[in-house]
């Protein structure tokens, strides 16, 4: 496994530049211009010198090799010189965002918190919802509670976010009051008071995300519970005389996680890829939020960084996946 | 035991007396949610296909005289609601009639959905068992795997609407044009977390004893896939179809709002709903029947898929 | 947020004590607490010089300020120069090749260092520094030199007589940015300052204490504001993101926020809004012309690229003026404002539609004429056939292609109007796309509103300031965008006419200001109700939302809308 883990990582050094050279391929070909968002009353002459204050006038074949050069070497020296106090980086240009001029890595580090308290958060409360309601679903099948918890969740599905969230809004803010509708990302939690504005301004967005969270883990999971529970090996184990909860907690659990293990793995990245139409209604501001902006607005640096970022995690939690299976199930062998 | 299962798609052989098929729709009848699902299902794709033969009214007509037009059933409530028996759920803010509306936005929704989560299923089936099966295609498939699950969607789309939008529009027309292209898009954008979940389940049963006694017999790739593999890694195979139906009715709306589905003249469920959002105190009615028909659609895919898999479960059928 | 307020004001309440201040304009600086505004667009940086949106231009101008702006009339006051320098007092020479401005005496910038001429001469060559990309460059234009004659004055010499001479450090789009801390910022040294271009030091009332970019800024009031007992707000959360609904939202039904800016909403949903009672919507009218331009050159994909789109193939049937006039007419626009602008519309048929000293008499369009546009068609030969679709003898079907950016009031307008065009016998098919790719100037791209590959284009566009010379100036000959220009031009119906060329060129000679007038006139009616090249739709004005509480609010269209922040106050219950 340890072979296997050093091979797949090194593998994934080309894998991801290629990754990034296919993403930048694609941004280029992409229709759509940083100058889109100007007014029409700026002339054209002077777009076209502002895109070449963008390097912009440079063919791709220039702007690629660049782009490596600031994200590879240019900014890991400028951390180590803002840990160490050295000088690596001096004179360099950083990565610098099309829209705001300003460092894109500075830009991401201001989101990451925002980010992480809600849709993170978001994602561990509808995991932690949903493997139960899985479990106790597929064990009691056709219960009460498993058609309440099937209900539940496939309309939680698919009811898309835009609509969830504003009803959410115009119950909870303009009917009730209770809660504030706009999240407000300068607040800083030092006192049990802040602590308390910072729930109350996370209860809605997390609520929103984690539904469908929930919804797609704990399908997954009654899925292939179901599965496993009517396998030779569940009535060898009862006939064993094993009790029910090591029978299913331990056996069929661990067994059925394979499908389970890869969908939450996939939704890791997403917590960092943000989600765009909530933080747009909740105003969250965070990296989904900066992701569109960039998108729509055409900062090739900042949607290179931040997809490029977010491969490096995909790829990462894939192989951690995979891992997993060696984990779950010892047969399951990559040598 | 698992073999007798699934005989592949044999044809129905009617002076067979007891064909398996029939076997698994009996159980299938007896799944009451299943059952439920299937006829609802039936009705909406009717309603969709057919009610416009019946209900024959332009939904991209333009009546501003006749506009915000409440559901009839208003009258319950109050009696003074601006009610027309010529549009009994309604009609917009531009006096398009809601039931018009419904109907055509209900054969592109299910057409999308239905189209594109074949697509997605197909094809995340087929990369998932290659890439668990043939250890050799592993490494590659994974890595494109993880290639189409970095790539932006938006830019991606945009790409594809540059490159194929006019060829298609010459070729089939602008509304069958932008139909393709968005199934497509969407078919080829969501079928990665299918292929891993497959491969996934793949991997682990190619393990087990069963698959080890068919291969010793000299069951050849072709056979063990078709015979043994996959009516093993059905479920999940079910519930993401049944997800990605949803998904790709959301996604579709999504895309319309960014200005990369269909023309604005064109409705769907999903863009009903996008656009009555901000008219939702309002007008519930506008939320609530586009929203219903998204969600029951679901929930009735869902339960097709639960006793489906039950009825091709042997173990259950048996019972 | 409301306890926050509350608490600020407690504060300032024991602090300041005299409770005759407590509902007053005047006072303390400081003295109401803190105000929260919402912009639905995030702002990405305060220096307007490196990007040219609104946005951010608005955001600037709580912070750095120029010597003059329009005023929500659209006349311009001074704002940092004592007087607005004219002819009369002296200020324009009769030659009008120079201006020469006159600083306030005593200002000092946020920092307490003192405003000089020396700051104003730095920020015209911040901006036309060698590749620094500035986004004002425009408004520099023809300035040969700009020198400072003492401390406080500044003189700005022309290349050549400029007969409306206001465009340099006037209006929000020029501010004057402090010389010290923008020294090493010169040309492609610009995105390096992001501390100066995300804390600008200015002379405007605010100062900026925290900003995230695209996200919140966070300002205090500026201690060393010109006026005393300005403003009187002692903070300001300026917050971005979200969608104009939302941002109506929590001005008018929450009470959240107390101003939320440009709310582009359909009439019926700000109505609704309006019943939560917390606040009302403002609107104001610039020179902002919602309009269809007609494409005189044919962009029928069955020619080769190059050639489609270009003045090498005229348009098959809209360079019939009758035709042009007949889609004109058969468009009811009072019921586009009544479904998609409400308060933020009015309809028009002038690309012109203000100063009201330049704006045509020109009402023909506003009633809807079917009959009038039917009669127009068979008059130029179309006839309708068997579905209905007009044909001529040629063969050639009135079908039209109708493109327009993604945004649902535009798409209601759109069906609006395809359902008119049906009525007179002409086809429509409707595209959107996405603001991004139409707006950009990408030469790659078909869908940009420059290469104009349809029949018929929607969209606004405005001048800025009060004076017309380079909006008009657009349907210049030669200036249509083509393969050989990389598809950039203004001239996006590729209009060609010698006689308007000589209208362009004569009004660019002409200084009085009532002669200049009538030749606007002129060249506005030549586009509009004489050929119907351009057929404008609707004048649109800014519509903003303030909370009940929020007083001294004036809506401006011609300058920043944040223009008088520093006479903002709360009104308190």
């Amino acid at each position: 496994m340890l072979t296997y883990t050093i091979r797949r990582l090194l593998l994934s050094i080309p894998t991801l530049i290629f990754i990034a050279f296919v993403i930048f391929m694609l941004l280029e070909l992409a229709p759509g211009d940083p100058m889109a968002q100007m007014p029409l009353t700026i002339p054209p002459e002077v777009k076209e010198r502002m895109r070449a204050a963008l390097g912009l006038d440079q063919p791709w074949w220039v702007r690629f090799p660049l782009w490596l050069n600031q994200f590879f070497i240019v900014e890991p020296q400028y951390w180590i010189d803002s840990t160490f106090g050295t000088s690596f980086a001096e004179g360099k240009q950083r990565l610098i965002s099309f829209q705001s001029r300003s460092p894109v890595f500075d830009t991401i580090g201001q989101r990451l918190p925002q980010t992480l308290w809600v849709v993170g958060m978001s994602y561990v409360v509808g995991v932690l919802i949903a493997l139960p309601i899985g479990i106790i679903s597929a064990y009691k099948q056709y219960s009460v509670f498993d058609q309440a918890g099937t209900f539940v969740s496939m309309i939680g599905f698919s009811v898309p976010p835009f609509f969830s969230g504003v009803l959410l809004i115009v119950i909870f803010s303009v009917q009730l009051g209770w809660l504030p509708s706009i999240y407000d990302t300068t607040l800083v939690v030092n006192s049990w008071d802040t602590f308390m504005t910072q729930l109350r301004q996370m209860i809605m967005p997390v609520m929103v995300l984690a539904l469908q969270t929930t919804a797609q883990v704990s399908r997954y999971m009654r899925a292939s519970m179901l599965d496993n529970l009517s396998q030779d090996y569940v009535r060898t184990a009862r006939a064993k005389g094993m009790s029910e909860s090591v029978v299913v907690l331990k056996h069929v659990l661990r067994n059925s996680m394979i499908p389970v293990v890869t969908v939450i793995a996939l939704g890791i990245p997403s917590i960092f890829g943000g989600a765009i139409i909530t933080e747009q209604i909740f105003k969250v501001n965070g990296l989904g939020q900066l992701l569109i902006l960039a998108l729509q607005g055409n900062d090739i640096p900042m949607v290179m960084t931040i997809t490029f970022l977010l491969a490096v995690l995909i790829v990462m939690m894939n192989l951690i996946a995979d891992i997993l299976y060696g984990i779950l199930d010892p047969r399951i062998r990559y040598d | 035991m698992t073999d007798t299962a699934t005989q592949e798609l044999a044809p129905l052989k009617v002076e067979k007396p007891r064909n398996q098929w029939l076997d698994v729709w009996d159980q299938f009848k007896s799944h009451k949610g299943a059952m439920a699902g299937l006829i609802f299902l039936i009705f909406i794709t009717l309603f969709c296909a057919f009610g416009p033969l019946l209900w024959n009214v332009d939904p991209g007509k333009l009546d501003v005289r006749n506009k915000d037009v409440r559901p009839i059933y208003m009258l319950l409530f109050d009696g003074e609601a601006k009610v027309n028996w010529a549009n009994p759920m309604g009609t917009d803010n531009l006096g398009r009639d809601i039931m018009a509306n419904i109907m055509q936005g209900g054969r592109i929704s299910l057409a999308v959905g239905w189209t594109a989560m074949i697509l997605a299923v197909l094809l995340g089936t087929l990369i998932g068992v290659l890439a668990g099966y043939f250890r050799r295609l592993d490494g590659l498939l994974m890595r494109f795997t993880d290639l189409v699950l970095s790539l932006p969607l938006l830019p991606l789309l945009l790409v594809m609407m540059l490159l194929f939008r006019d060829p298609l529009r010459a070729t089939f027309g602008p509304e069958n044009g932008i139909f393709i292209l968005i199934v497509v898009g969407i078919g080829i954008t969501s079928w990665m977390q299918t292929a891993r979940i497959v491969r996934g389940d793949v991997m682990a049963l190619k393990e087990r004893e069963f698959v080890l006694a068919a291969r010793s017999i000299g069951t050849p790739p072709r056979r063990m896939i078709t015979r043994h593999i996959l009516p093993n890694v059905m479920s999940p195979i079910m519930v993401s179809a049944t997800l990605g139906l949803a998904t790709a009715i959301i996604t579709e709306s999504a895309l319309s709002f960014l200005g990369l589905g269909f023309p604005s003249d064109f409705p769907t469920w999903g863009k009903i709903l996008f656009d009555s959002v901000d008219r939702m105190t309002a007008f519930p009615e506008r939320v609530i029947w586009p929203g219903l028909a998204i969600s029951l659609t679901v929930l009735a895919v869902n339960y097709i898929g639960d006793g489906l898999r039950d009825a091709l479960d042997p173990r259950i059928r048996g019972l | 947020m409301k306890l926050k307020t509350a608490l600020m004001g407690a504060v300032a309440g024991m602090i300041l004590a005299p409770m005759a201040y407590a509902d007053g304009h005047v006072g303390e600086r400081g003295r109401d607490g803190n105000v929260n505004i919402i912009y639905w667009q995030a702002v990405s940086t305060m220096n307007p010089y490196l990007s040219g949106g609104t946005k951010e231009i608005e955001a600037a101008s709580l912070v750095i300020e120029p010597l003059a702006r329009y005023d929500a009339g659209g006349t311009l006051v001074p704002f940092l120069a004592t007087e607005v320098p004219t002819i009369a007092n002296g200020g324009v020479s009769e030659d009008l090749t120079t201006i020469t401005w006159q600083l306030k005496p005593d200002l000092l910038w946020s920092d307490g260092t003192a405003v000089t001429a020396a700051d104003v001469i730095f920020t015209w060559q911040y901006c036309t520094a060698e590749g620094g990309g500035c986004a004002q460059a425009a408004k520099f234009e023809g300035v040969e030199s700009v020198e400072a004659l003492d401390d406080l004055t500044i003189k700005i010499t022309f290349e050549g007589p400029k007969p409306y001479p206001y465009n340099a450090f006037v209006g929000g789009q020029s501010p004057i940015i402090q010389a010290a801390q923008f020294a090493d910022c010169l040309g492609p040294k610009a995105p390096e300052c992001t501390d100066a271009n995300f804390n600008p030091i200015g002379t405007g009332p605010f100062t900026v204490t925290n900003f995230l970019t695209n996200d919140v800024i966070s300002l205090a009031a500026n201690e060393n504001y010109r006026e005393p007992g300005k403003p009187a707000f002692a903070t300001v959360n300026f917050k971005g993101g979200g969608d104009a609904a939302s941002a109506g939202r929590s001005v008018l039904e929450t009470g959240e926020f107390d101003y939320a800016w440009n709310l582009q909403l359909a009439p019926d949903v700000i109505s609704a809004m309006m019943a939560g009672g917390q606040g009302e919507v403002l609107s104001a009218f610039g020179t902002n012309i919602e309009r269809l331009e007609m494409n005189l050159t044919d962009p029928s994909p069955s020619l080769p690229e190059g050639e489609r789109a270009t003045v090498m193939h005229p348009h098959p049937f809209l360079t019939d003026g009758r035709v042009r006039k007949a889609l004109s007419i058969a468009i009811d626009r009072q019921i586009l404002v009544d479904v998609g602008y409400g308060p933020a519309g009015q309809p028009n048929c002038n690309l012109v539609p203000a100063p009201a000293l330049y704006a045509s008499d020109n009402t023909e369009c506003l009633t809807q004429n079917i009959p009038g546009a039917i009669a127009l068609l068979e008059e130029a030969g179309f006839m309708p056939g068997p579905d209905g679709i007009r044909v001529n003898a040629d063969g050639v079907r009135l079908s039209v292609l109708f493109q327009t950016s993604t945004n649902a009031v535009r798409q209601d307008v759109q069906a609006l109007i395809k359902a008119d065009w049906e009525q007179i016998g002409v086809e429509t098919e409707l595209r959107n796309i996405d603001a991004g790719v139409f707006f950009g100037g990408d030469p790659g791209s078909p869908d940009t509103f420059q290469r104009f590959y349809a029949d018929v284009e929607m969209y606004t566009n405005n001048f800025e300031g009060n004076d017309p010379q380079a909006y008009l100036a657009a349907y210049k000959c030669g200036n249509e965008p083509r393969p050989e220009s990389q598809w950039q031009g203004e001239n996006i119906n590729r209009v060609c006419d010698a006689g308007y060329d000589a209208m362009i060129a004569e009004y660019a000679a002409t200084s009085d200001p009532a002669a200049r007038a009538a030749l606007a006139i002129k060249m506005n009616d030549f586009l509009t109700k004489d050929n119907n090249i351009i057929v404008p739709l609707i004048y649109r004005g800014r519509v903003s939302a303030r909370s009940n509480t929020l007083g001294g609010v004036e809506l401006n269209s011609w300058d920043s809308e944040l223009w008088n922040i520093a006479d903002w106050y709360r009104i308190s219950n």
